[in-house]
C-alpha cells in the first residue's frame, strides 16, 4: 500500500508540465517546411502518447482510490447508478463510535505492530551488528537464511505454522500473531539494521575503545546513536508489515484476534462496503505518515550497504 | 634483553599477522618517557599496524608491549590508558565540541561542572574557546584535528598515538598543528609516538626516528644520525639520496683510493668497504667544477649538460655522464651541451658495497 502511494506522487507532479507542453505546441501556426512539418507532426504525436500513458497510469493508482473515498461516504449506492444515490458520513459514525469493530481492531493491529517491533529490534540489533561488524563465518548464509520467510508460499508456511503453534496454545492469541508477524518483519530488520551498524566508522568505535570506554559503552553510546537512523528506518518497516500483514494473522489469530485487515476482510465479504473502505482509509493513514518520516531517515550511504 | 623499567614504552619482538600474512616480523623498540618518536616508513610497511597494536585494536600473535613495566599485549585498548589521533581525525558527528571532548572525562565519573571547567581550559590551550556547543560537523579540517587532540589530552593520557594526523590538512594547517603539537608535548611532557610517510615531519617533530621497511625495524636514531648515516641502501634512499653511482675502493699507501668508471682515481683519508660499492648521494650534494679539475676528497666525474632551468634563486641542471642523468643546482649560468665536472665530496656520500643480488631495487 505504502509503495503505491510512492509511485502515485511520483507520477502526479509530472503531469501538468507535460499537458502544458501538448497545449503548447497545438498552438504554434503550421510552417512552410515539409521536414520541420514532419517533426512537429511526430513530436505532437509522442507527446500525446506520453499523456495518454500518464492519464491511463494516473487512472490505474487514483481509481480504486478513488472508489474507495466514494464509497466511504456513501450511504446509498446500487445497481444502474454511476455514482453513490446519497452521501452521508454514517458510516464513518459507525466505525469511530467507541464501541466499534473498527477502533477496537484498530487498537489490536496498532498493540500488535508495536510488539513486533519491539521483538524484532531485539532480535535485529545484535544480529546486524554481529553481521556487519564481527567476522562470522557463513555470513551470507546467515543473511539469506533471514530471506527465507519470503521465498516460500506464505500460505504454505502459516498453515504450518498454525498447526505448530496449535499445539503448544498459541493460536488465536496476541503472542502467536506477534511472533508471526516478528519473523515475517525480521526480513528487512536484520538486512537493513546490518546495513546501518556497517556503515559506522570503525575508527569511530575505536576512538571511544582507546580513551577508556568499554565495548557496551561503546555501543550505547557511539555506535548505537550513530546506526540509530537506520534502525527507526527498520521499525517503521516492521511496523507497517504488519500493520499490513493479512495472511499470517488469519491462520493464527481467527477467530479470537482481529486486526484491521481481518476487520476489511470479512466487512467486504459481508458485502459492507462502506465500512471495509473506511478501514482501508484508515490503514492508508500510518503508511502515508511513516514513509515521510523514512524518506527523511534513510540516508543514501545507508541504503547503499543493505545486503553488502 | 630485558630493558629497563622505567620505559614508558617497551615493545620486545613483537610479531602480527593478519590471517597467514605476517606484517610485523619481531619489532623491538624501547621509548624513554617524555621522548617523541617518529615511526616513518612507505606505505605497507607495518607503521600504521605496529601503532594499532600498541593501542590493542590489533591482536599481536607473539612478542611482548609494556607500558611503564606493564605488559599489556593481551589487554583490551580501553585498559591501556593511552590517547590516539586518527587520520580521520574520528570525530563522534552525534556530539558537540564539548561532548567529544568531555567523553573520557565523563568516562571516569567527573562531576559535571568539573568537566565544563576542564574542557574550557583545554579548549582555550588548542585555541578553540567558544566552540563548545558547535556541532564538530560544523568545523574546518584544522579545527577537527584540534577537537580530536582535546579529547586525546584530556583524560590526561601518559602516551599518545599519533597516525599521520596532519596527512588530511592542507600544507599551511599542517605546518602549524605540527608547531602546536611539539609545544604542547614540550609544556605536558606525554611520552608520543607519531606514525608519518611524511619525512619532514618526521625529522622537525621527532627526537628519534625509526624508519621501517617490511614489518622490520631499518634503522632508528636522531634525525640527523640517520640522515647523515643510514645504514643500509632502503634507508640512504628513504631519506632522500636517491641517485647512485658505482664506483671502486682500492687500498692505497695512504689511506684508499676511490675510482669512478670513467674517471681519475681520489686518494681519500675516510672509511669505505673496499671492493665494488654503490654510492648513494642526495641532489644538492653534487656541484659543478671544471671537467678537468682534481680536487682531493671528492671525485669528478666528466659529463655534459643537457638541460637547465630556472625554478628560483639557483639555476637546476641535468647532467648526462655516460648514459645516467644526474640533477645539480648551480648559482651561476652555464651554456648547454658544454662539458662539466660533476663533484661529488665523498664524505657526502653513503657508500655500500654493490650486491649483484640486492643492488637497485630500492625505490
Amino acid at each position: 500500500m505504502s509503495v503505491k502511494l510512492r509511485l502515485s506522487s511520483a507520477g502526479a507532479v509530472p503531469e501538468p508540465r507535460t499537458l502544458a507542453s501538448a497545449n503548447r505546441s497545438l498552438s504554434v501556426p503550421r510552417e512552410p517546411a515539409p521536414s520541420a512539418a514532419r517533426v512537429r507532426f511526430w513530436a505532437l504525436g509522442s507527446t500525446l502518447l506520453k499523456v495518454f500513458g500518464l492519464a491511463v497510469f494516473a487512472f490505474l493508482l487514483f481509481g480504486p482510490l478513488a472508489n474507495l473515498a466514494l464509497w466511504s461516504f456513501a450511504e446509498r449506492w446500487y445497481a444502474p447508478f454511476k455514482l453513490p444515490v446519497s452521501y452521508g458520513t454514517r458510516y464513518w459514525e459507525v466505525v469511530f463510535r467507541p464501541t466499534g469493530d473498527a477502533m477496537s481492531s484498530l487498537v489490536t493491529s496498532v498493540s500488535i505492530a508495536c510488539l513486533t517491533v519491539l521483538v524484532a529490534l531485539a532480535v535485529s540489533v545484535p544480529a546486524g551488528y554481529a553481521l556487519a561488524r564481527l567476522k562470522l563465518p557463513w555470513r551470507t548464509a546467515l543473511m539469506i537464511l533471514f530471506l527465507l520467510p519470503q521465498a516460500f508460499p506464505s500460505v504454505a508456511i502459516y498453515i504450518n505454522v498454525a498447526r505448530v503453534f496449535y499445539s503448544i496454545g498459541l493460536t488465536g492469541t496476541i503472542t502467536g500473531v506477534v511472533l508471526v508477524h516478528a519473523a515475517h518483519g525480521l526480513v528487512y530488520s536484520v538486512w537493513i539494521a546490518a546495513a546501518a551498524f556497517a556503515a559506522v566508522d570503525r575508527d569511530l568505535e575505536l576512538a571511544a575503545r582507546n580513551i577508556g570506554a568499554s565495548p557496551l559503552r561503546t555501543f550505547f553510546t557511539v555506535t548505537l546513536p550513530l546506526a540509530a537512523p537506520g534502525i527507526m528506518a527498520s521499525a517503521i518497516f516492521v511496523f507497517l508489515e504488519s500493520l499490513d500483514e493479512f495472511t499470517g494473522t488469519f491462520f493464527v489469530g481467527v477467530p479470537q484476534v482481529t486486526t484491521l485487515p481481518l476487520l476489511l476482510y470479512n466487512s467486504s465479504m459481508g458485502g459492507n462496503y462502506q465500512i471495509a473502505s473506511i478501514t482501508a482509509l484508515i490503514l492508508l493513514v500510518p503508511s502515508i505518515l511513516f514513509m515521510i518520516i523514512i524518506e527523511r531517515f534513510l540516508k543514501a550511504e545507508v541504503l547503499s550497504k543493505v545486503g553488502q | 634483553m630485558n630493558s629497563s623499567p622505567s620505559a614508558a614504552i617497551d615493545i620486545h619482538d613483537l610479531h602480527v599477522s593478519y590471517g597467514r600474512q605476517r606484517v610485523l616480523h619481531g619489532v623491538d623498540l624501547s621509548v624513554a618517557p617524555g621522548e617523541f618518536i617518529a615511526i616513518l616508513g612507505s606505505s605497507g610497511c607495518g607503521k600504521t599496524t605496529l601503532l594499532r597494536t600498541v593501542a590493542g585494536f590489533q591482536k599481536a600473535a607473539g612478542g611482548a608491549i609494556r607500558l611503564f613495566g606493564r605488559d599489556v599485549v593481551n589487554m583490551p585498548p580501553e585498559k591501556r590508558g593511552m590517547a590516539m589521533m586518527f587520520q580521520s581525525y574520528a570525530l563522534w558527528p552525534h556530539m558537540t565540541v564539548m561532548g567529544n571532548v568531555g567523553y573520557g572525562l565523563r568516562l571516569r565519573g567527573v562531576p559535571k561542572d568539573e568537566i565544563r571547567t576542564r574542557v574550557a581550559k583545554i579548549l582555550k590551550m588548542l585555541n578553540l574557546s567558544g566552540l563548545e556547543d558547535r556541532k564538530v560537523t560544523n568545523l574546518s579540517g584544522g579545527q577537527r584535528q584540534r577537537v580530536a587532540l582535546g579529547r586525546a589530552l584530556a583524560i590526561e593520557p601518559e602516551i599518545l598515538l599519533l597516525d599521520e594526523p596532519l596527512s588530511n590538512l592542507d600544507a599551511k594547517v599542517r605546518v602549524q598543528l605540527r608547531s602546536e603539537l611539539k609545544s604542547l608535548q614540550n609544556q605536558l611532557g606525554f611520552t608520543a609516538i607519531h606514525v608519518t610517510h611524511d619525512r619532514e615531519e618526521a625529522m622537525t617533530m621527532a627526537d628519534r626516528i625509526v624508519v621501517m621497511d617490511a614489518g622490520r625495524i631499518a634503522q632508528m636514531g636522531s634525525p640527523k644520525e640517520v640522515f647523515d648515516r643510514p645504514n643500509s641502501p632502503f634507508v640512504a634512499s628513504f631519506m632522500g639520496a636517491e641517485n647512485t653511482i658505482d664506483l671502486d675502493v682500492n687500498p692505497a699507501s695512504k689511506g684508499i683510493e676511490v675510482k669512478a668508471d670513467g674517471a681519475a682515481a681520489t686518494a681519500w683519508d675516510g672509511r669505505a668497504p673496499p671492493g665494488r660499492v654503490t654510492a648513494y648521494f642526495r641532489d644538492d650534494v653534487a656541484s659543478l667544477v671544471d671537467p678537468n679539475a682534481r680536487i682531493d676528497g671528492s671525485i669528478v666525474l666528466p659529463g655534459t649538460i643537457t638541460q637547465r632551468t630556472y625554478p628560483g634563486g639557483h639555476y637546476r641542471y641535468v647532467v648526462a655522464i655516460a648514459d645516467r642523468h644526474f640533477t645539480v643546482t648551480d648559482d651561476d649560468y652555464h651554456e648547454l651541451d658544454r662539458p662539466v665536472g660533476l663533484r661529488l665530496p665523498l664524505a657526502s656520500l653513503h657508500l655500500f658495497p654493490t650486491d649483484p643480488t640486492k643492488g637497485g631495487n630500492h625505490a
